[in-house]
């Protein structure tokens, strides 16, 4: 059950051929097993498991909320969760418990989806390898995978197993491992400058960036203001566009969503290839790429150009003023947003009270990280 | 030794130089009294702290001052500049704070549109240009009393831009004319207001009350256009009476609802201008000349015996009556001023730009809010002095004082007397009774229709103006009673048997032979003599006027 598509365990639990709780103690044992993939940090089990109830109250009426209605998802430790601890994985905001929901989080819980736990990250989703946080790094479940397992036993012989593992990418690794793992359907993560879609490629999920205004971002502990989008994983491309559907639309808690109205919509089944045209940026080719990564994606290219697709070379001329620009908005305003915390209204404080500005400045030295650039 | 010669830069002013010897040329005795806060009074010239040269002074110079003022009023509104929470500045501490005000990570501002109009109203009745397109910034510093590490401003491109306050002095020997001058409105901005810290030395502590961070201000930037404390404060009290009158600020200074901060300079005229200082926490209408001026002394003084002015923040100490420097501004801030990435450009419309089909709660039109600006109070005062003849400094008066005018206009309604009686009842009779027992007019136990019937008893003259005095005085003692009902217990009407009046004059005149001798003799003052006996005689209720008339024809004068 744990490996069909979102349709298709809704349609299940219509027909009441799996339960919400089944499905919600399924998904418990199995982040149980899992521990080892460091992918969660809070595992919110009483409330996942009271979710389930209420989920299955409503299919016994037949009034089910929708598709997500019993559908165990994650949430990336960054989105406030009202009642449920959200550390950042840092120590600034350990013990720390939003009294509020982020949008997102809050149209997941009103579909009566059941929220499994918090996941893992880099500190402040400020990272891509989901190994800087306080909690550990974050663990790739393809390190566990027979091909990987045979590589490392031709390379090293003796050596514990636990010691060689691959890195999920970042900054959403819990919320990719933790989807990959089979323990949810969905999770959502964040994408400032693709920390949803680097893990979801590390891991072999999809990873959807939503273009920036079009879902809220109330909620979610900032970064970059100008660049964050929540980010959803998941295993299939029809399962993200289900919970982009629902995730998108203007909030007016959010003064950067469009105004526009959004309505679900549903992927085309694409049959007919000749009317799409895929468009390859040529300033993408780089030296810097890894040969492997060149071929897989001359190999997709290939692929749509043989079932007839139109595949022609566009330019992004920007492209090389991206990442100087990047740098420059992600070292202002993540300084900007963490000067909120100084351990006054939230979240650790020292135990220095000589003076205002010792407070702040030993508070800050404790509860943040060193960045690793 | 050549005494520096002070330009009288403020009509009324005088700049007090402390001599060597102790006079000044201008005749005025250099006051040795003390700076103890016991001795303040209300004129701050007399007062001011006694400063002896040292050196002798380089020869004559003349001064100027140059003033320029930041104005910071809150708006007045239900809910915080980019919160629900509401606005109320008696609740108990941190009982009106949302999440985005606590500064709580991911909450996001979200504008509020009745501050963007304030503003827009604000920028229309001074004359500003309103940006329709503008900016929102964030200005960092840490401070306990400013969550989020940073405030919301408008530092690149401000809601509203040059414009011009117009506002009075008044000049003269008595004070009495009124001289019309002009402040520019460098610019008007939304921003964020910080919370309150409570200083508890006792404990070594610092208490944070939250209640205000995040309430919507404007800052109104007038240009360095004053040139004493005098205009300053006038300048300050016509903002004041305008932000009232729009109804988007409140502009209580006692109530913190209204903040001043100075940037005052002084040079030699026709030198370049000289370095200027700071000087903040000017929260008190009553100080705030006073301040003004002792920093503009303060740099003359510190000129004067060759020394330097710092370009440094102070503030005003009211107990010692003097500015001090600010020790915990040390070195320049860096604000690092970032734009607000939450927060779009803010776009407002006019008639002519507004797209078709927009939901009229989504947009600002300013051509509408200009329809509706209510009228200003300078436009108020030229309508009271064209319509009922007053003096300008009597309007000004009349406006000075919350609820004078609307007296006014009642007791005008319910009154046949002239306007210009009842003006001289209001100013001078009325408020002064107010003033006395430091009244509001709300409070004022003579009701306008009160006043009103006293005045048609006077213009009927069924009573005299000393008589009137002596019911006005009783309506304000004595609740309930109506002036015709104090004019009957006391006996105070005027003798209408003009009969009667002439059989008193001629018997007093048949009484007293010795004093008409003295008037037919030309004694001026012994017609005064005969007019107090028919006073008494007629137990005050004649009018000395007509007593004087009639006896002056009696003894055929």
């Amino acid at each position: 059950m744990l490996g069909r598509t979102l349709r298709e365990v809704s349609e299940a639990l219509k027909q009441g051929l799996v339960t919400p709780t089944e499905l919600c103690q399924r998904c418990l044992s199995l982040i149980k097993k899992t521990k080892i993939l460091n992918a969660y940090i809070t595992v919110s089990e009483e409330v996942a498991l009271k979710q389930a109830e209420e989920s299955e109250k409503r299919y016994k009426k037949g009034h089910s909320l929708g598709d997500l209605d019993g559908i165990p998802v994650a949430v990336k430790d960054n989105f406030s969760t009202a009642g449920i601890e959200t550390t950042c994985a840092s120590n600034m905001l350990k013990g720390y418990v939003p009294p509020y929901n982020a949008t997102v989080v809050q149209k997941l819980l009103d579909q009566g989806a059941l929220l499994m736990g918090k996941t893992n990250l880099d500190e402040f989703a400020m990272g891509s390898g989901s190994t800087d946080g306080i909690f550990g790094p974050v663990k790739n479940p393809w390190s566990y995978s027979k091909q990987y397992r045979e590589k490392r036993k031709q390379k090293s012989h003796g050596e514990s197993e636990d010691s060689h593992w691959l890195i999920t990418g970042g900054s959403s690794g819990g919320s990719a491992a933790a989807v990959s793992a089979f323990t949810c359907f969905a999770a959502l993560g964040s994408d400032t400058g693709g920390s949803t879609r680097n893990p979801a490629a590390h891991c072999g999920v999809v990873g959807l960036k939503p273009s920036y205004g079009l879902v809220s971002r109330h909620g979610l502990i900032p970064l970059v203001n100008s660049m964050d989008v929540p980010g959803i994983l998941t295993r299939c491309v029809d399962d993200a566009a289900i919970v982009l559907g629902i995730l998108a639309g203007h909030d007016p808690k959010d003064s950067t969503t469009i105004q526009d109205p959004v309505k679900p919509f549903t992927l085309p089944s694409l049959t007919d290839m000749s009317k799409l045209c895929i468009g390859i940026p040529k300033e993408y080719l780089t030296p810097e790429l890894s040969s492997e990564v060149q071929s897989l994606w001359s190999k997709a290219a290939n692929l749509f150009e043989s079932e007839g697709a139109k595949v022609i070379e566009v330019s992004l001329p920007h492209t090389s003023y991206s990442i100087v620009c990047y740098h420059v908005l992600c070292t202002s305003e993540v300084a900007s947003n963490m000067a909120r915390f100084d351990g006054l209204e939230y979240g650790h404080r020292c135990d220095t009270d000589v003076s205002t500005e010792a407070m702040y400045a030993a508070t800050r030295r404790e509860g943040f990280n060193d960045v690793k650039l | 030794m050549a005494t520096p010669v002070l330009r009288w830069c403020c009509p009324g002013r005088r700049w007090v130089f402390a001599g060597i010897g102790g006079v000044s040329r201008h005749g005025r005795g250099v006051p040795t009294g003390s700076t103890s806060s016991g001795k303040r009074g209300q004129s701050s010239v007399a007062q001011q702290p006694l400063i002896t040269a040292q050196k002798p002074r380089k020869g004559e110079r003349e001064w100027a001052a140059v003033v320029g003022l930041e104005i910071h009023a809150q708006i007045a509104s239900n809910s915080k500049l980019f919160s629900g929470s509401q606005v109320d500045f008696a609740a108990p501490p941190n009982s009106l704070v949302s999440f985005f005000d606590a500064s709580l990570p991911g909450t996001l501002p979200v504008l509020n549109r009745r501050c963007v109009e304030a503003a827009v109203m604000t920028g229309l009745a001074l004359d500003c240009h309103i940006n329709r397109r503008s900016l929102f910034d964030r200005k960092h510093y840490f401070y306990a009393d400013l969550p989020a590490g940073y405030q919301i401003t408008q530092q690149r491109l401000p809601i509203a831009v040059n414009g011009s306050l117009v506002y009075s002095v008044c000049v003269g020997k008595r004070r009495s004319q009124m001289v019309t001058k002009t402040a520019g409105v460098k610019q008007i901005q939304l921003e964020q207001d910080s919370g309150k810290s409570l200083h508890d030395s006792l404990r070594s502590q610092t208490l944070i009350d939250l209640n205000r961070a995040g309430v919507g201000l404007l800052e109104v930037v007038l240009e360095p256009d004053m040139s004493c404390g005098e205009e300053a404060a006038a300048a300050i009290r016509e903002l004041q009476l305008i932000l009232q009158a729009l109804g988007t600020s409140q502009a209580n200074m006692a109530e913190g609802q209204l903040r001043v901060d100075a940037n005052i300079s002084v040079h030699n005229p026709g030198e370049p201008l000289g370095v200027r200082t700071e000087v903040k926490n000017l929260n008190s209408a009553r100080f705030l000349a006073k301040a003004i001026d002792y920093e503009i002394q303060r740099q003359i003084n510190e000129l004067e015996n060759g020394g330097k002015i710092l370009n440094e923040t102070r503030s005003f100490d009211y107990k010692l009556g003097c500015t001090v420097p600010m020790r915990d501004k040390e070195g320049k801030q860096d604000y690092r001023f970032m734009p607000e990435p939450n927060l779009p450009p803010l776009l407002l419309y006019d008639s002519e730009s507004l797209p078709t089909g927009t939901d009229p709660q989504q947009v600002i039109n300013i051509d509408q809010l200009r329809e509706q600006l209510p009228e200003l109070p300078r436009v108020t005062r030229e309508k009271l002095v064209q319509q009922y003849g007053m003096l300008p400094e009597h309007s000004f008066a009349l406006l000075n004082e919350v609820g004078l005018l609307e007296f006014f206009q009642n007791v005008i309604k319910e009154t046949r007397a002239e306007p210009k009686k009842v003006t001289s009842w209001v100013l001078n009779t009325f408020l002064g009774f107010l003033k006395q027992q430091n009244l509001a007019v709300s409070e004022s136990p003579v009701t306008p229709s009160a006043l009103a019937e006293l005045l048609d008893l006077l213009d009927r003259k069924a009573i005299s103006s000393s008589a009137a005095k002596q019911v006005f005085q009783e309506l304000w003692r004595s609740k309930g009673k109506t002036p015709a009902q104090i004019v009957a217990e006391k006996k105070l009407e005027l003798m209408q048997d003009a009969e009667a009046l002439e059989q008193l004059c001629r018997s007093t005149l048949e009484a007293h032979p010795q004093v008409v001798t003295d008037v037919k003799k030309g004694n001026p003052r012994a017609i005064n003599k005969l007019i107090g006996l028919v006073r008494r005689a007629t137990l005050g209720r004649a009018d000395p006027t007509v007593i004087k008339e009639v006896l002056e024809r009696q003894l055929s004068l």
